[in-house]
C-alpha cells in the first residue's frame, strides 16, 4: 500500500472525527470568534447537550436494531407534567426534575410494552406514541405556553465546576452509558440482541428485560433532556421538541452507530451531536442565509454517512477471501486447452 | 452402565402432523452417536426436543436416570446440553470472548454496581481456546473469522459452559477438507475425555469413521438403534429409505454432441482464477471438481458476471460475451443455482409461486404498464413445479422457508428452468439434501442435457461427477489442473490432481462421499 493510500483510509476510518476538525477550521478561520473558548462551550457544547443526551438514549434503542420516534414528545409531555405540576403546587426544581424524568421512563416503558408484549415493530409504536404524547400533552396545556417560574432559570443557569449546568448533565449521562454499554453484563447483551435476537434467545439472553431496558433509558434520556432545555429558556410552547428525535438519530448515525443493529458506539453519539451543533453555530457565525442553513445541515451529514458506507464497502473488500497469490508473476502450468 | 441421555416414546407433532413418533433413544458417557435419516425424517425434530428448543408432546427424557425436561436452551444448557446448530449462533459483531461468556460475565462488585471482570474473562477464554486448538486472540470480532474457526468457537463455548453431551447437526457442511479433518480429531478427543456427542450427518462415510453408535431414523420414527460395526453405508442407506437404492445415479439418457456451447479462453482475475480455458458442448454435462478453496464457485461467479474478469473472454453460441452483469447473463440463457440456495437462492419468507418466477418476472409483464399477468405466471410456475414433483402445498400460499432442503432446491431450479437456459451452471446442487432428493436432482440434470444444454457441475463429491458428467475438470488455487473424460475416471488421480500433485492423504480424501453400492 502507498504512502497516500494510507492516509487516504485513515481519513476514510476516521472520517466523522476528520469532518468534525475540517469543519470546525473552516468555520473558524472565516469567523475567528468562533475559536474563542467561551464561544465553543456556549454555543457548542453546551447547545449539543440536548442533542448528545437524547442521542445516547437513541443509541441504545438502535443498537438492539430498535428506534424510537417519540423522543420529542416524550420531551415535552414529561416537561409539560413537571411545569404543570411546579406552576400548581409550588413544586421545587429537583423534584420537579424527577417527575420529568420519571414520565419519560413511564413513557418509555409504554413503548417497550408494546413492543415485547404486544409485539408490535418499534417503527409504529413509537410513531404511535409520538402522536399520542403530543396529544396528550397540548390537552393538558390546552395549547397554551407554560411559563416556568423563575427558580428554574436559576437552576439551569448556575454553572457546576465552572461548566454550564447542561454540560455537566451530559458528561454524567455519558460516563454512566458508556460503562454500562462496555462494562456490564446487560450492555454486552444489548450488542447481541441487536445482532441477532433469535440467537440471543437461544444463548439464554432474557431478550424481553433487554428491549424493555433501552426504551426505558432513551424514555429517561428524554425526560432529562427536555428538562434541561427548559431550565435554559423557561418556558415551554406547543411545539417544543418537536422533530427531535431526528436530530437524535441523526447525531447516532454519523457516530457510527448501524440502523440494522449491533453497531455503533456512544462516544460517537457524542461526537455526532457536537458536530452538527457545530454545523449549525458555524453557519449562524458566518451569517448564511437563514433558509440555506437546513440544506447544508443536511449536506454535511450526508457527506458523513458517505464516507461511512466508504468505509463498509472498503472492510468488505479486505474481507474477501484470495485464493492464490495477487501477483500473477507466479509460475503456473497453462490449463488444457480444450 | 447409566446413559447419559435416554429419551422413551418422545412424540412431537406440529399442527397435527407427526413429527416425531415414539422414538426410544440412548447414549452412554464417552459415545459418538451418529444420527441419519433423509431430510423431514424427524432428526432435527427430536434434536430440538433435547436442546429445549421446543417441548415433547408425550413421552419423556432422563438425564443420568433423573426426568429432563428443559423448557428452553438456557435450561438445557444448565443441565450441560450444548446444541451447536447448523446455521451457526455467534454474534458476528461481538468478539470471541464475549460470544463465549455472553449468558453471563463474571464480575466484580463495586458497592451496589457490578462490572465484568475483562482479565478473567480473556483469561478463561485463552483456556478453552486452546483447549479447541485455535490460535486467535480472545479479543478477535467474531466477523473476521472463517467458519470453521467459527465452528470451533461454539464448541469452546459448549466445553466452557462444561457440556456433558455436545449436539452437532451436520456440522462439516460448510468446513474445508482440513477443518473437518481438525473437528474429527477434536471430536475424537472430547470422546476420550467422557464427553458425549451426537453427530448428525448426511455424510454416512463420516458417520462409520466415527461413531460407536448409529441411530436410523425415518419419517419420524426410529428404525433402529445399533452398534456402529453392524452397518455399512449399503444398509444405512436402505434403512434410511426404506427399500433398496439399486442405483444413486439415473442412467444418463443421452450423450454430448460436439457443437460448442460456452468457450472460455484464458480467463484471469487476480487472486482468484488464472488462465481457465475450456469447452463446453451442447447436450453435456461437465464436471468442475476441486477441493474447498479451489476457485470453482469464483470461476461460477465470473461466468455468470457476478465478478469481473481481467483477462480472457467468455463466447457462448460463438457469441462474446461483452463485460457482463447478471442480467446480461440471463439473457445469454445463462443459469446460476448458487452453492447457498439459503441466502443467495432463495427468498426465504416469500411463497414458492414468487419465488419460481422470480428471474422469468419480466416475461410476464403485460405490454406498456409492465403489469404483471398472475394468471399465467400462476399456471406457468404450477407446471414447472409439477414438473419436479416438489412437495408442497398451494405455491400461492406456502413460503419456502417451511420446505425441506430437497425441495427447496428443487424451487430453485424451477426458477432458472422457467427461463429456458442454454447453458445451467450448478454449484453443489445436492448439498444438505437427502439420498432421494438427490436422485432426483441428479434426473433433471439428465434432461437438461438430453434437451441440448450444457451443464456444468460443480461438486466436492467426487461420487457424483464421475456418476453423472461426460467429462470432469479439476481446479486447485484458482488453476485448471486436469481434465478427465468418461471412461477413465480414477478417483486417485482426480484427487491427486485437486490436491495439485501432492500426496493425497488418506485422512483427507474425505470430499469423496458415499461409495456406489
Amino acid at each position: 500500500m502507498t504512502q497516500r493510500n494510507r492516509v487516504l483510509q485513515l481519513i476514510v476510518n476516521n472520517s466523522t472525527v476528520v469532518l468534525f476538525i475540517v469543519v470546525f477550521v473552516v468555520f473558524g478561520l472565516s469567523s475567528p470568534r468562533f475559536f474563542e473558548p467561551d464561544s465553543v462551550i456556549n454555543n457548542i457544547i453546551k447547545q449539543s447537550a440536548y442533542t448528545g443526551i437524547t442521542a445516547i438514549g437513541m443509541t441504545f434503542v438502535l443498537l438492539t436494531a430498535g428506534i424510537d420516534l417519540s423522543v420529542g414528545s416524550n420531551m415535552y409531555l414529561s416537561s409539560v407534567i413537571a411545569g404543570l405540576l411546579m406552576r400548581s403546587t409550588g413544586m421545587e426544581v429537583l423534584p420537579a426534575l424527577l417527575v420529568a424524568v420519571g414520565v419519560g421512563m413511564l413513557y418509555g416503558a409504554f413503548n417497550a410494552f408494546c413492543i415485547v408484549k404486544l409485539k408490535i415493530i418499534p417503527f409504529m409504536v413509537t410513531l404511535g406514541t409520538l402522536v399520542i404524547g403530543r396529544g396528550l400533552g397540548t390537552a393538558l396545556t390546552e395549547s397554551k405556553q407554560i411559563d416556568f417560574p423563575e427558580r428554574m432559570l436559576q437552576f439551569g443557569q448556575t454553572p457546576v465546576l465552572g461548566l454550564p449546568m447542561p454540560v455537566i448533565v451530559l458528561l454524567v449521562v455519558l460516563v454512566i452509558a458508556f460503562v454500562v454499554l462496555t462494562r456490564t453484563s446487560i450492555g454486552r447483551q444489548i450488542y447481541a440482541v441487536g445482532n441477532d435476537i433469535e440467537a440471543a434467545k437461544k444463548a439464554g439472553i432474557n431478550t424481553d428485560r433487554v428491549i424493555t431496558l433501552v426504551y426505558v433509558f432513551s424514555g429517561f434520556c428524554a425526560g432529562l433532556a427536555g428538562f434541561i432545555l427548559i431550565s435554559q429558556i423557561g418556558r415551554l410552547d406547543r411545539a417544543f421538541a418537536e422533530g427531535r428525535e431526528f436530530d437524535a438519530i441523526a447525531a447516532s448515525v454519523l457516530g457510527g452507530t448501524s440502523l440494522f443493529g449491533g453497531k455503533g458506539s456512544i462516544i460517537g453519539a457524542v461526537v455526532g451531536a457536537l458536530l452538527t451543533q457545530m454545523v449549525q453555530a458555524g453557519l449562524v457565525f458566518n451569517n448564511v442565509n437563514l433558509y440555506l442553513q437546513p440544506m447544508v445541515r443536511a449536506f454535511i451529514i450526508f457527506i458523513a454517512v458517505f464516507f461511512d458506507s466508504l468505509r463498509e464497502a472498503n472492510l468488505e473488500r479486505l474481507k474477501r477471501r484470495y485464493i492464490r497469490p495477487l501477483s500473477s508473476s507466479a509460475e503456473h502450468t497453462k490449463s488444457p486447452n480444450v | 452402565m447409566q446413559p447419559v441421555l435416554e429419551t422413551r416414546n418422545l412424540s412431537k407433532s406440529f399442527y397435527g402432523i407427526a413429527a416425531v413418533t415414539d422414538v426410544s433413544i440412548s447414549i452412554q458417557p464417552g459415545q459418538i452417536l451418529g444420527l441419519i435419516g433423509q431430510n423431514g425424517a424427524g432428526k432435527s425434530t427430536l434434536m430440538n426436543l433435547i436442546g429445549g428448543v421446543i417441548q415433547p408432546d408425550s413421552g419423556g427424557m432422563f438425564l443420568y436416570g433423573k426426568p429432563y425436561q428443559p423448557a428452553n436452551p438456557a435450561a438445557a444448557n444448565r443441565h450441560r446440553i450444548a446444541f451447536i446448530h447448523q446455521e451457526l449462533n455467534l454474534f458476528t459483531n461481538m468478539t470471541i470472548a464475549e460470544n463465549i461468556f455472553i449468558q453471563g460475565f463474571p464480575t466484580i462488585r463495586y458497592g451496589p454496581f457490578r462490572f465484568v471482570d475483562w482479565a478473567i474473562v480473556k483469561e478463561k477464554t485463552r483456556a478453552v481456546l486452546d483447549e479447541v486448538g485455535l490460535k486467535l486472540s480472545p479479543d478477535t470480532v467474531v466477523d473476521r473469522i472463517s467458519p470453521g474457526e467459527r465452528q470451533l468457537v461454539e464448541i469452546a463455548r459448549a466445553l466452557f459452559m462444561d457440556a456433558a453431551l455436545i449436539i452437532f447437526d451436520e456440522p462439516t457442511t460448510s468446513l474445508t477438507a482440513r477443518e473437518t479433518e481438525n473437528l474429527f480429531t477434536l471430536m475424537r478427543r472430547l470422546r476420550e475425555g467422557g464427553k458425549s456427542i451426537i453427530y448428525i450427518s448426511h455424510i454416512l462415510k463420516d458417520i462409520l469413521h466415527l461413531a460407536d453408535s448409529v441411530a436410523i431414523m425415518r419419517d419420524g420414527a426410529l428404525v433402529t438403534q445399533e452398534e456402529a460395526s453392524a452397518f455399512d453405508i449399503n444398509r444405512m442407506i436402505s434403512l434410511m429409505v426404506g427399500r433398496t437404492i439399486d442405483n444413486l445415479y439415473p442412467p444418463r439418457t443421452s450423450g454430448p454432441t460436439t457443437t460448442p456451447l460456452m468457450v472460455l479462453d484464458g480467463v484471469s482475475a487476480a487472486g482468484l482464477v488464472e488462465n481457465v480455458s475450456f469447452t463446453l458442448h451442447e447436450g453435456e454435462v461437465l464436471g468442475l471438481f476441486g477441493l474447498m478453496g479451489a476457485g470453482r464457485t469464483e470461476l461460477a461467479r465470473i461466468i455468470f458476471g457476478l465478478d469481473s474478469l481481467e483477462q480472457g473472454h467468455i463466447e457462448i453460441n460463438g457469441k462474446r460475451l461483452a463485460r457482463q452483469n447478471a442480467r446480461d447473463s440471463i439473457r445469454s440463457q445463462l443459469a446460476f443455482v448458487t452453492e447457498n440456495r439459503r441466502e443467495e437462492g432463495l427468498l426465504m419468507n416469500i411463497n414458492i409461486s414468487d419465488n419460481t418466477a422470480l428471474v422469468n418476472l419480466p416475461h410476464y409483464g403485460r405490454s406498456l404498464l409492465g403489469s404483471i399477468d398472475s394468471g399465467r405466471m400462476i399456471s406457468d410456475t404450477q407446471a414447472i413445479v409439477n414438473a419436479l414433483q416438489l412437495k408442497s402445498g398451494d405455491i400461492r400460499v406456502q413460503t419456502v422457508k417451511a420446505l425441506s432442503g430437497g425441495n427447496q432446491q428443487k424451487v430453485v431450479m424451477a426458477k432458472w428452468l422457467l427461463t429456458q437456459p442454454r447453458v445451467f451452471i450448478l454449484d453443489e446442487p445436492t448439498r444438505g439434501i437427502d439420498v432421494g432428493a438427490k436422485y432426483e436432482i441428479y434426473s433433471i440434470i439428465d434432461q437438461l442435457a438430453a434437451s441440448g444444454s450444457g451443464v456444468l457441475f460443480i461438486s466436492s463429491e467426487l461420487e457424483e461427477l464421475t456418476g453423472m458428467c461426460d467429462r470432469i475438470l479439476v481446479m486447485s488455487r484458482g488453476e485448471i489442473f486436469g481434465e478427465f473424460s468418461r471412461g477413465n475416471y480414477d478417483e486417485e488421480s482426480i484427487l491427486r490432481a485437486a490436491f495439485h500433485q501432492e500426496e493425497v492423504p488418506a485422512e483427507l480424501a474425505h470430499p469423496v462421499e458415499v461409495s456406489t453400492p
